[in-house]
């Protein structure tokens, strides 16, 4: 069974992020980037599909300038096959769903078994892509998978999925998209005889001219990036526990008027 | 009508429509009368209750599009799509607005690819810039805004509960109900089961009011008892940090954080939490934050808005204690 996974390069979590000399981008001088922490999950799933059926193929594809191949490159460390690297410029800033039409179509000519993404990659907070490929394909999906097995024969999984108070178990045919939540599994870490091993493995790189994508610009643009208004500065209350206490909810009630 | 703007309904399952839904309801009015657009409600469901039908009349849907049918639920992408992308393109709305839920979240992308439009997910503001709507998102976890506007039309959107102030329940109206003919697909998922978690008696964190919330310095699961009872107290939910929730001491559902949920209550109460970036990320939209730490340099202080320095140990109790007296007399 081949399974294929796409994966983000983000900004690493603890980033201070700031806005750039130009308002719709960062500034990515001093970035550390890494894998988005829920395509970890993905990829990670991935690879137990194939250890479980014993056999089978695991390739991860991401979007994005040349760094992006670090990403990969881990991926390939923690186990995947092989990789595919979309370097086009369309890419860049692009909405949700221009990154979809170019990742379906690399799905087109991959022809998976099954998809895996993450919940949502972790710079833009959108969690859009994984659902837009599958109706782009016309493919089911379920989002924010807890838990997933696939039936022995191959035509059909089974998936659960977050949902407000209920984990929801649903079959799904193949081919299908799913798309991690945190709680799915706990990924490895590279040993050093993956990560020495990755540098043998492909990289294929696609340009624009590879996909027949035809990408109009973004239908969502970005206007402008804002650093937050900074929250007015707090009050420690002092005393002894129980007069900071009463204190406390006297505030609370009275002047914050949140209780 | 064309150009209205749509709200599509999150309901309870049981045929009410959720509170989430006034507050898509009452922005969208705010937006709408900018631009004298009409407001109407989405509503797809196995079930909807007359009452529930009048509760959108009276937040001020001008109609209700209902499409009832046992194929509606559980929600499934592959059939609500058709649905509501065979209704827009016979009515042209000029927006449709879902809640940051979880079958809405994946329905607006679902129907973004479907229609060839932008989707703003997880908006907290909107505002007219020259004549056109532009959107406020959090992005990189929260460290920034972003700010974007839509090419064409419809302008599809998410928004974040507990952040758009709710219309207000108006006299009840007479609800103009529209049944239209519409195909709905069988689908190709099945539901097999559906594990409910176990009741916490506490509300939901995602919708809560309040919340109160625990990291590392609860020391172990069963000290939780101690933010229970608070959270009885006070009527809210109980979250954790991931610390907590890697240490086994919580279920995954309940993190907040960057890698868990993301929540804006009007009330966040974080013990024994340092207030790491990434648990951040999840809570600082919340209105008031009070943070009780025996660390005075917990990074935490620097967003709280009140803070105790002390052990939780001691403190929490207290803070029971002293909500029992003023809140019920006890
Ligand atoms: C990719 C990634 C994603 C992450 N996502 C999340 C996320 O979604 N959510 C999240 O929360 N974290 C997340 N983290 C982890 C985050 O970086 C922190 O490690 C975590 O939030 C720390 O949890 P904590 O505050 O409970 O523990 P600690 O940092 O250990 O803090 C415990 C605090 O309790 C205080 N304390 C101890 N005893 C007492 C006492 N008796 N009374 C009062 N105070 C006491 C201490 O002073 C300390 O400040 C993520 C990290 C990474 C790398
Ligand atoms: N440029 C990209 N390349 C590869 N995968 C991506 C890209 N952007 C998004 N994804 C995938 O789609 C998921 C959701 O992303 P998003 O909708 O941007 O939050 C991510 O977790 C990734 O699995």
């Amino acid at each position: 069974m081949k399974v294929l996974v796409l994966v983000k390069q983000v900004p690493d979590t603890a980033t201070q992020v700031k806005v750039g000399s130009d308002p719709r981008a960062i500034a990515t001088t001093g970035i550390t980037w890494i894998v988005s922490p829920y395509d970890e999950f993905a990829v990670e799933e991935a690879l137990r599909i194939r250890e479980k059926r014993g056999t089978g193929e695991v390739v991860a594809v991401s979007g994005g300038p040349e760094r992006v191949k670090e990403a990969l490159r881990s991926c390939l460390a923690m186990g995947a096959d092989r990789a595919v690297h979309v370097l086009d410029p369309a890419l860049e800033g692009a909405d949700t769903l221009t990154t979809a039409r170019v990742l379906a179509a690399v799905i087109q000519q991959e022809a998976p078994q099954l998809v895996l993404t993450g919940r949502q990659a972790i710079d833009d907070d959108t969690g859009a892509v994984g659902a837009q490929v599958a109706e782009l394909l016309g493919w089911p999906c379920l989002s924010w998978i807890m838990e997933e097995a696939i039936a022995e024969d191959g035509a059909t999984v089974r998936a659960g999925r977050q949902v407000e108070g209920a984990l929801e178990l649903f079959d799904l045919p193949l081919p299908c998209v799913l798309t991690a939540q945190k709680g799915l599994n706990e990924p490895r870490y590279p040993t050093l005889k993956g990560i020495m091993g990755a540098k043998k493995k492909e990289i294929k790189e696609l340009g624009p001219g590879d996909l027949g994508v035809n990408v109009d610009g973004p239908q969502l643009e970005l206007v402008r990036l804002e650093a937050l208004p900074p929250r007015p500065p707090g009050r420690i209350i002092p005393g002894e526990p129980k007069e900071a206490v009463r204190e406390l909810v006297r505030v609370l009630r009275e002047e914050a008027k949140a209780i | 009508m064309a150009g209205a703007f749509w709200c599509v309904v999150e309901d309870d399952r049981r045929g009410r429509p959720k509170r989430v839904t006034a507050e898509l309801i009452g922005e969208a009015r705010r937006r709408a009368g900018e631009l004298g657009a009409g407001v109407e409600a989405l509503w797809l469901t196995d079930r909807a209750e007359e009452e529930g039908l009048g509760q959108l009349a009276g937040w001020g849907a001008d109609r209700i599009w209902l499409v009832e049918g046992p194929a509606l639920a559980p929600y499934r992408g592959e059939v609500w799509v058709p649905v509501l992308a065979e209704l827009a393109q016979k009515e042209a709305p000029r927006a449709i607005w879902g809640a940051v839920t979880s079958r809405h979240r994946e329905l607006m992308a679902r129907l973004a690819a479907r229609l060839g439009v932008g989707l703003a997910a997880d908006c907290v503001g909107f505002a007219l810039e020259d004549g056109q709507l532009v959107a406020a998102r959090p992005v990189y976890a929260g460290k920034l805004l972003s700010r974007v506007r839509w090419r064409g039309q419809p302008w599809l959107a998410t928004l974040r509960p507990n952040v758009f102030k709710p219309a207000d329940e108006g006299p009840a109206r007479e609800p103009r109900v529209e049944r239209p003919a519409v195909s709905v697909p069988p689908g190709a998922a099945t539901l097999v089961e559906r594990r409910e978690e176990t009741q916490t008696g506490l509300p939901e964190l995602t919708e809560a009011d309040i919340v109160v919330s625990g990291g590392r310095g609860l020391k172990g699961p069963e000290n939780f008892v101690i933010l229970e009872e608070l959270a009885k107290v006070i009527g809210a939910a109980v979250g954790a940090s991931r610390a907590a929730v890697d240490a086994g001491w919580r279920p995954h559902r309940f993190q907040i954080g960057q890698t868990g949920r993301t929540i804006s209550p009007k009330l966040y109460i974080g013990c024994g939490i340092s207030g790491a970036i990434q648990h951040l990320a999840g809570m600082r939209t919340s209105k008031v934050i009070v943070a009780v730490n025996k660390d005075p340099e917990a990074p935490i202080f620097k967003v709280a808005d009140y803070g105790i320095v002390g052990d939780l140990f001691e403190v929490v109790p207290l803070m029971t204690e002293e909500f029992k007296r003023v809140l019920h007399g006890e």
